[in-house]
């Protein structure tokens, strides 16, 4: 709809240029935590590739073996552990607990879930070599 | 309030991140650096990926992924300041999910 000149919204809308999460290091760690979803969704990806060639014993043997698909995971590791890091430092912020009168502290809340990942990823491991391994 | 849906994505997004965090680092490993290292062989990795508590297993690991993706990926290019000219970004990002989970269940259903 057209408003006359005068009538339109003189609000100040302040421009945020592009870089703003270069700035600060806060913003650009920011900016890294979100950006760690590509390397979660492309992770994703490849398995849903690595299933689909789950039906050739040889197609799925050079797949794991391959150079390229090892640099990949190189490169999508540190980005996934820094998701991970990330997203448990927030579990106290949805977890509330209450010893008592007293407020657990977030950092033992988030100590916790983070030794829990560390804890479940050596027993997923142990698991998997009893069952697979060489 | 208007009615939305966000709260699904929102979920979807918030699972995804949960799943991500807890099990993604070790099952990259796994995939990644265990078969070249022989920690596993390849054919033992095979078979256990036909098992059906691995296949369930990788369902969740494809699919909430790809939807923690889709949201968080959303927003991060609107704070890049990328313009969604089109605004299809979001309808793009979410379609590609769920296209990826009825391709994971094909393919998981199929092994």
């Amino acid at each position: 709809m057209d408003q006359p000149a005068a009538e339109k919204s003189k609000e100040y809308i302040r421009p945020l240029p592009g870089n703003w999460w270069m700035k600060k290091k806060a913003y650009s760690l920011f900016m890294l935590r979100e950006l760690t979803c590509v390397f979660v969704g492309g992770y994703a990806l490849y398995l849903l590739i690595l299933v689909a060639r789950a039906t050739d014993q040889a197609a799925f043997n050079a797949m794991v073996n391959s150079p390229g698909i090892i640099v990949l995971h190189v490169i999508a590791l540190p980005m996934v552990i820094y998701h991970s890091i990330t997203w448990i430092n927030l579990t106290p912020k949805v977890l509330i607990i209450w010893r008592g009168e007293e407020r657990v502290s977030s950092t033992l809340i988030a100590a916790v879930h983070h030794a829990g990942w560390i804890v479940l990823s050596i027993v997923i491991f142990v698991i998997v070599r009893a069952i697979a391994g060489t | 309030m208007a009615k939305s849906n966000e709260p699904i994505w929102w979920s979807l997004f918030s699972a995804g991140g949960v799943v991500a965090a807890f099990f993604l680092p070790i099952t990259m490993i796994l995939t990644g650096f265990a078969v070249p290292a022989e920690l596993i062989s390849e054919n033992g990795l095979y078979d256990l990926l036909h098992h059906w508590l691995t296949r369930v297993y990788l369902f969740l690991m494809i699919s909430l992924p790809l939807f923690h993706w889709a949201h968080r990926f959303r927003f991060a290019v609107a704070d890049l300041g990328l313009k969604d000219k089109s605004g299809m970004l979001p309808v793009a990002v979410y379609l590609a999910a769920i296209v990826g989970t009825i391709l994971a269940l094909v393919f998981l259903i199929r092994l």
